[in-house]
């Protein structure tokens, strides 16, 4: 099963390589990563999706909370969360086409931030669902280049994660 | 106030923490290091002849004392030649502080001479690693690395020091911090009492109970704790290789240690047990054999300080996240006064267990018959008489380590010194020479084989140096011993590679650093070489003892069967 892993770690030199050389030396799967400063300049923010069975999962955690520079972290699906992501996609943007990728776009809720005579450039949020979908619809036009920032999650309602 | 340079601060820092000695070996990046240790008597060098021996040095003098060991060693090469021995540490929780000197911070990155991302490099066999940044973090890195390193689940750490850190030229202010606190590390200090008492339930209901406990019992200090509980419960105990002499190997309740190469009892014991307490052991394939047939009918309580250890390999019935001594302290306490459920069950257990026992009483190996050579298991049984069971032991890896567990009877912890996890050829004779250092009346012995003792024999040269008196007794059988059952066993007896064709003449070699060698290759020379050997204390001698090469290890387990399932001689199996 899919997890999505919350991380706030010290913002250290060498801490993430900690993070992801835990996850290949113990040959976990990571699907995406996700890593930036928090509001708290010592403590980064790092979401990891990973896929395994319960007892994987529960390894996975525990040896993250083993990690020195790792101060807390919380496994997003265990409860209600919001998840997003996002993707700027450049697009072929010829003739028809054109026309054809605006609409898509408009019924994702993407923005086209950038035009040239031969391309759309656009930017899209949502779950990692969404913007496989996305990507899918665009196919036939023809992608040129993709840029996601993998997924970054959040728990809902009261629970917060912090020190 | 006191203003000292990084270098100076390392050497004070080292005092004021009261290491008495530390391994090392210089090179550029660490100079600064070495002049401010020459300027100061308080801590002793010893210099190896390879670091490598340095960490097994200050790992064996660490698993006899149960502090943590120090390092010192240069930038690149130094770093990495010590990096087998900080993978064995971490393999087997033993704290460790290893000091790296790194090229000046400005040439980090560049490639420059001797330059390695050591942090990079140990990164997966450290507890955890420091690179100092600013002079003046120098004192608190490093009470960080040696609180860490003792502390909660022991193992190595790492604190890269880059050769401007240590600058004689720049110097700041020291304070020796008494304390220091990580926000993100808090080891447990007690276990969960509801899973306590739950753990104490089924051990008082319970028919065919077994205790299986392992190295976290000595790291924890827990000895004297377990010997009681089991005692007071009259249960039997297997310890794993790692936990040997946590509990008296000489007392009945004790089947001697377990798995691949473990007694006959104990296997069995655990395989038919209802109920497995398993205390500061984490269920190692050397020990589960296949863990789908491991315990079929047993609970499994298991208790350890590492929470990623529990049900890492083997689901637990009842986990307990807690260091070994305080959650036994509580067991002891719930369990006083208290009577087991079912006596005469556990009577019934104890008559098949020694069942078990005279099934293979007397059959273990034969011994040797005149003219024929020595038994490697024999010289082990003299070894311990001549001893009295009560000296340390360090061992390298293969038959020769097998046996020394299996005929060597410890009844204290932190005696038998020996590469578990790692198994690493070449950890013995440094061992013993960081025991030697700090236990000079202790009989220090490193048991080896003529394969391994030549991956580390160049520290004769500091033993010279410090007039280290070990004493090694080589269990020469002129192949890989343990490579070859394999391959007796596995590859119709076809042995690559495990024979060596042009061994030295050990006594030559021994001699010609001026040290006393013995060549055993007769029965009735082998009790009289021990005697010589272990007459003076402060003295090394060699005895080059030649075993027989056809000798294999047994027990042994089937690979991918149960416990029960073992191969107990050539011809026999269960």
């Amino acid at each position: 099963m899919r997890h999505i892993i919350s991380i706030l770690m010290e913002n250290e030199p060498g801490a993430l390589s900690r993070v992801v050389g835990l996850f290949s030396q113990r040959n976990y799967n990571i699907e995406s990563l996700n890593v930036a400063p928090t509001e708290d300049p010592t403590l980064s923010r790092l979401t990891v999706t990973t896929v395994g069975d319960d007892r994987v999962i529960e390894q996975i955690t525990k040896h993250l909370n083993k990690l020195i520079d790792v101060v807390k972290l919380v496994d997003l699906t265990e409860g209600q969360h919001i998840e997003r992501e996002l993707m700027m996609v450049k697009v072929k943007a010829l003739g028809a086409a054109r026309d054809e990728v605006k609409r898509t776009a408009d019924i994702f809720r993407a923005q086209v931030v950038d035009v040239t005579p031969n391309l759309y450039t656009v930017q899209i949020t949502g779950d990692a669902g969404k913007l496989d979908a996305f990507l899918q619809a665009m196919a036939p036009v023809g992608i040129l280049e993709v840029a996601r920032t993998g997924v970054s999650g959040i728990a809902r309602g009261d629970k917060v994660l912090s020190l | 106030m006191e203003l000292l340079s990084g270098a100076d601060m390392i050497a004070r820092f080292l005092q004021d923490e009261g290491v008495e000695y530390i391994y090392g070996y210089p090179g550029g990046a660490a100079l600064h290091i070495y002049d401010a240790l020459f300027r100061q008597d308080k801590v002793k060098h010893i210099l190896v002849r390879h670091e490598q021996a340095a960490t097994h040095a200050a790992d064996g003098y660490a698993r006899a004392s149960g502090k943590p060991g120090t390092v010192l060693v240069t930038s690149g090469p130094g770093a990495t030649n010590a990096v087998t021995g900080i993978a064995t540490a971490y393999m087997d929780s033993i704290p460790l502080v290893v000091i790296c000197g790194q090229v000046m911070s400005h040439l980090i990155g560049d490639d420059a001479f001797q330059e390695t991302d050591i942090i990079g490099v140990t990164r997966p066999v450290v507890k955890h690693s420091f690179s100092i940044r600013h002079p003046s973090e120098i004192p608190e890195v490093l009470k960080k690395a040696y609180y860490l390193a003792a502390t909660g689940r022991p193992g190595p750490v790492v604190v890269d020091v880059p050769k401007d850190m240590t600058a004689p030229t720049e110097r700041y202010e020291y304070v020796y911090p008494k304390k220091v606190k990580l926000r993100s590390y808090n080891p447990v200090s007690r276990g969960h009492t509801g899973q306590i008492k739950k753990a104490v339930d089924l051990m008082l209901k319970a028919k065919r109970p077994v205790f299986y406990t392992g190295g976290g019992v000595v790291t924890g200090n827990a000895s004297e704790g377990l010997t009681n509980l089991v005692k007071h419960l009259g249960f039997p105990i297997t310890t794993t290789l790692m936990g040997i002499g946590a509990y008296p190997q000489s007392d009945r309740q004790c089947l001697g240690w377990l798995g691949m190469h473990g007694s006959y009892e104990s296997n069995m014991a655990m395989h038919h047990a209802d109920l497995v307490i398993a205390i500061g052991a984490r269920f190692d394939d050397r020990v589960t054999n296949n863990t789908s047939k491991f315990c079929p009918t047993a609970k499994i309580v298991h208790v350890d300080i590492d929470p990623s250890s529990v049900s890492k390999t083997v689901r637990a019935d009842v986990p307990i996240v807690g260091p070994a001594a305080s959650v036994i302290s509580e067991m002891i306490s719930l369990v006083q006064g208290k009577e087991i459920s079912q006596p005469e069950a556990l009577t019934e257990w104890w008559q098949k267990i020694d069942g078990w026992r005279d099934e293979r009483a007397g059959k273990l190996y034969e011994l040797s018959q005149e003219g024929e050579p020595l038994k490697p298991q024999e010289v082990i049984e003299a070894v311990c008489r001549v001893t009295r069971g009560e000296a340390f032991v360090t061992t390298d890896v293969g038959q020769h380590q097998m046996f020394a567990a299996q005929y060597y009877k410890f009844d204290k912890p932190n005696r038998f010194i020996t590469s578990g996890g790692l198994g690493t050829m070449g950890f013995g004779f440094p061992a013993a020479m960081g025991i030697k250092k700090s236990y000079p009346d202790d009989d220090v012995v490193c048991i080896t084989g003529e394969g391994s003792f030549q991956m580390m024999m160049q520290e004769l040269s500091t033993c010279k140096q410090y007039g280290v008196g070990v004493k090694i007794i080589n269990l020469n059988n002129g192949s890989l011993g343990m490579v070859r059952q394999w391959q007796d066993l596995n590859y119709k007896s076809r042995h690559a590679q495990s024979y060596m064709e042009s061994l030295p003449d050990f006594q030559m070699l021994i001699e010609s650093y001026g040290f006393t060698a013995l060549k055993v290759e007769r029965h009735e020379d082998l009790e009289p070489a021990l005697e010589r050997a272990f007459a003076d204390k402060n003295e090394l001698v060699f005895l080059d003892v030649y075993v027989d090469p056809r000798e294999h290890v047994y027990p042994m387990q089937v690979p991918l069967g149960s416990m029960r399932d073992m191969l107990l001689s050539k011809t026999e199996r269960t």
